[in-house]
Formats: C-alpha cells, structure tokens, sequence
C-alpha cells in the first residue's frame, strides 16, 4: 500500500514537471508562513529547507500522533496525510 | 545586482513609463507572460514574489502606491506602548529586486474582457491574469456618525499608521480613571482576534500607567475569536479594568458623536475620554471597481485557484477575498498568495492547478509575555474553503504560563518571518 501511494506521488510529480512550474505540493507552501525559508538571523522555529526527508516525516507524525508535544504544530499536523507528509517532506529536502 | 534605493526608483519610475509605452509591452509580451498584482500587503508582495519564484518568466508588476508598508498584525504592540511603529514598516526595495516592477501608484479602473488594468495617471498595464490583493476600506457611514472626519477624533486604526499613532497619543494623554471604549463590529472583519488583543494591551497599558482607568468593550457580536482564553486571561491579569459587553447585554453601537466622543447601544450611551471605533468594513475599493465583489461587499472565489466567480482572468486574495472557514488574517494572506501564485503560473502554462491545502496560524498577546493562537488547515470541500476536520484549534485552555510564554515569543518569531517573506 505505502509503495502504491509512493509510487503515485512520484507520477503526480513528474506530470507536475511537465507542466513547466514546480508547484509545491498540497500545503507545503504555507510552512513558510513559520518556517524561515532564508538562514537570515535567529529563528526558535526549525528551517525547513534541505532538511532530512526521514527527521520531517517522523516530526509530523509525531505531532500528529501526541508523541511530540508543539505549540501550533500538533493542530496543524493533523490536517495532513500520511501522503501528504511525504510530498511535502521530499519537496523540501530537495530545497537547498 | 545588489539594490540601491535608485535602482528601486529606477524601477518605479520606468513601471509608470511602461504602460503608456506599446514597445515596451509587446517585448514583454515577448519575454513571458504578464502579472498585474494590486496591492502590496501581506498577499500583494508575497504573491508577487511567489510567481517570480515559480516562473522567473513571468513578467510580474505591483501595483501599489505607498513607499512604505506598514503591517497591522503587532501594531496593538504600538498602541499599547510596547512597540515603535517603524517596528511595522516595511519598503519594496526588495521586492523590486526580485525583479518586479512597482507601479507607484493606484489602479482607478480594470477591463476585464480586455484584460487591462488602469492606472491612475491614465496609463493601462495589459495582463494575462490578474491578482488583486486590495486588503479592507471602511464602510464610511454604515455606523451612523462615524465618517472620515469622526476618525480624526475616534480612530478606528484598524489600518495600521497614523491612525495607530494617533490612538497610542490619546491613551498617552488621557487623565488617569478615564474611559475608554472600544467598538467591536459584526463578522466579517479583517483580524477576528484583533480587538481583543487591543483590549488587552490597552488594558496592560491602564494597568501599568494609568491604574484608576478603565476600559469597556461593546461588541455587536455575541461570541469570537478565542473567547475563552481571553476571557480567562482577563480575568487572571485584568480584573476590574476590563469589561466585555456582548450583543445581548447591550454592546451593538448603534452610532457615535465624535464631538463629544460618545458611543450610543440600544441600551444607553458611554461617554468616553479614548474611543476606538472599529467599524464595519468591505473589500478594498478596486474590487469593486473590477467587478469581483458581490453584495457582501467582500469577493467570493474559487477556493481552489482563488480566481474571482464573478470574472475570469481576475484572482482575489488577503481579506478581500470570501475564503470560507479561512479568517482574515495576514497568515491566511500569505498563505492564500503562494497557493494563488503556483495555480496561475500553472493556468499560464497551460497545466490543471492541483487541489491545494492552506494553513492559518494566528497569535495573539494579551500580554507582553502572554500569547495564544488560533490554528486551522483548509482545503476546497463544496466550493467553499472548509477547515480540515479533526485539525485546527487554540491553545490549550489548561497551559502552564511557560506556554503562554512561548507563545509570545514565537509571536514575535512569526512576525519576523512572514515579513521576511513578504518584504525582505
């Protein structure tokens, strides 16, 4: 089941590609409403950009479960996915 | 390139220029298409930014005629004494280098079956899509009394500058043991928190300057934005100094006199030494020259491309938008501009926008090292932008003040970070 879901994220990215923009994944442009995209002086809240894929998955789902106490990131983690959370976490792990 | 304030006047100067210039649109008919974004708030710049970002083909003007921005969300900081406005403003320097074209100026008119935006100097920028991010006017004289004039006395400094500094100087002058009243006006408004944060600064400011003071709130509504845990906290941290009067005790103002600064409810009247009027708003003035609002005033959208129901080629975002369970908050702005920016860089290749998702967090101090916030995800469900079920919600009625602590500092870490986005 996962390597079916994988495998269709991997599809919708590449018909993405063809359409010329690199649209991001569902809700991933958002995190940076938090998330500093840019290293430009301290932040409390983790850059997000060229991060591990694995450390964003775990800390979604983390959040998501209650396994990992947030301030906003719990309720914001469970409007995602399981799916979701992987596009959006390989989305930035390939940012730099 | 490194900007230099002339290369940004460079830049405002030639964006004037262009429009009445058909060489100069036909090249950059040449070199991509063409974005026409207006209005340079939170949704404006970061929509203009968004697009460069996904396409740097895409020719992308601003259209925005102040030098400087000035933000709202943290101006309560200002009013309260906690805060310099300069704290809040922000230029477009480097917006323009990310090579957008800032129109100084106000868009007057729109030709929508033409696709064609007019400027106020006459001059017509063409445009393959159109994004208009025009924020909030007042509704001047739908609260009998309260009209541009009476703002002079009785500021609503619910768009954040002088209005900002003239409410500040007025609690700085006040007597103590004075009034002062704040107008809470019907849903929708920009900001739902945003009067309730208000009262709490100034109450923090009557509490540390001006302890015999007090202040009422007189809402039309009977409920709002993370009631409870201001509520709570009010009673924690202001006892006394703040009353809350909701719609069924009496706080509908029915209209106001500014010469003598008093607000009359259907129950009574309050003479006040300070008063805030908020008042009833509607979606800034271009939207409805453009076509795009309805009725309501506000612009209803598609919640998937946020292109306007009403005309095509024209999107609506940021609080002039009607975006369904999504408040209007500089959060959801940003949010709504980056998923804008990828459907109509999509829509210009040619490409399905994919169904998107979008985030609202919003903090709001009740304190200087007291913060909650309200969070919501969102996605299109009948038409409309529903919250997710299951996600979303406030802080935690039962935390420890380590919380609200955190909170506030990761206020103050959002701030920096979302105009970063924007503006820096």
């Amino acid at each position: 089941m996962r390597s079916v879901v994988a495998a269709a994220i991997g599809l919708a990215s590449i018909a993405a590609a063809t359409v010329a923009s690199a649209e991001p994944p569902a809700g991933a442009a958002a995190c940076s409403g938090c998330h500093p995209s840019a290293a430009r002086g301290p932040s409390p809240v983790t850059r997000l950009a060229g991060r591990d894929r694995a450390e964003i998955i775990k800390a979604m789902q983390d959040f998501r479960s209650g396994a990992r106490a947030g301030t906003v990131m719990d309720r914001i983690a469970k409007g995602f996915t399981d799916a979701e959370i992987q596009a959006i976490a390989a989305w930035y792990a390939a940012q730099r | 390139m490194k900007p230099t304030r002339r290369h940004f006047l460079e830049l405002s100067v030639a964006a004037t220029a262009a429009a009445a210039l058909t060489p100069r649109r036909a090249r950059a008919q040449a070199a991509g298409p063409r974005v026409v974004v207006v209005g340079g708030g939170f949704a404006g710049a970061s929509c203009a930014r968004a697009l460069r970002q996904l396409d740097p083909r895409i020719v992308v003007t601003l259209v925005e005629p102040n030098a400087t921005f000035t933000a709202c969300p943290f101006s309560n900081a200002v009013i309260g004494g906690l805060r310099e406005l300069s704290a809040q403003q922000f230029t477009y320097e480097r917006v323009a280098a990310d090579g957008i074209t800032i129109a100084r100026t106000s868009a007057t008119a729109v030709d929508a079956p033409v696709r064609s935006v007019t400027l106020a100097d006459g001059a017509k920028l063409s445009y393959d899509r159109l994004v208009l991010a025009p924020g909030i006017d007042i509704r001047w004289g739908a609260l009998q009394g309260y009209d541009e004039a009476a703002a002079g006395q009785m500021p609503h400094a619910w768009r954040a500058g002088e209005q900002t500094l003239l409410l500040r100087r007025q609690l700085e002058a006040m007597d103590d043991g004075g009034l002062v009243v704040i107008s809470a006006p019907a849903n929708p408004f920009r900001c739902p928190p945003g009067p309730y944060e208000r009262a709490s600064l100034i109450a923090h400011f009557l509490k540390t300057k001006k302890p015999k003071s007090k202040l009422i709130v007189l809402d039309a509504k009977d409920a709002f934005s993370k009631q409870r845990l201001f509520q709570a906290a009010w009673a924690e941290l202001y006892p006394g100094l703040l009353e809350w009067v909701p719609l069924s005790k009496g706080g509908n103002v029915t209209s106001v006199d500014a010469a003598t600064r008093t607000l009359t409810t259907d129950f009574g009247k309050h003479q006040a030494k300070v008063a805030n009027v908020i008042p009833p708003q509607k979606a800034g003035r271009i939207a409805e020259v453009a076509g795009v609002a309805d009725r309501s005033g506000w612009c209803p959208i598609d919640p998937a491309t946020f292109e306007s129901k009403l005309q095509a080629g024209i999107h609506v975002i940021g609080d002039a938008a009607i975006a369904g369970a999504m408040p209007k908050s500089a959060f959801a702005a940003n949010s709504q501009a980056k998923v804008c920016a990828a459907a109509v860089a999509t829509l210009l290749a040619g490409g399905t926008p994919s169904v998107p998702k979008l985030i609202n967090t919003c903090y709001s101090l009740v304190a200087p090292d007291y913060g909650i916030t309200v969070a919501g995800v969102y996605q299109p469900t009948g038409g409309q932008l529903a919250d997710v079920p299951g996600a979303g919600g406030v802080s935690p009625s039962d935390a420890p003040r380590e919380t609200r602590k955190a909170e506030a500092v990761l206020a103050e870490a959002w701030f920096r970070t979302i105009t970063t986005e924007a503006f820096g």
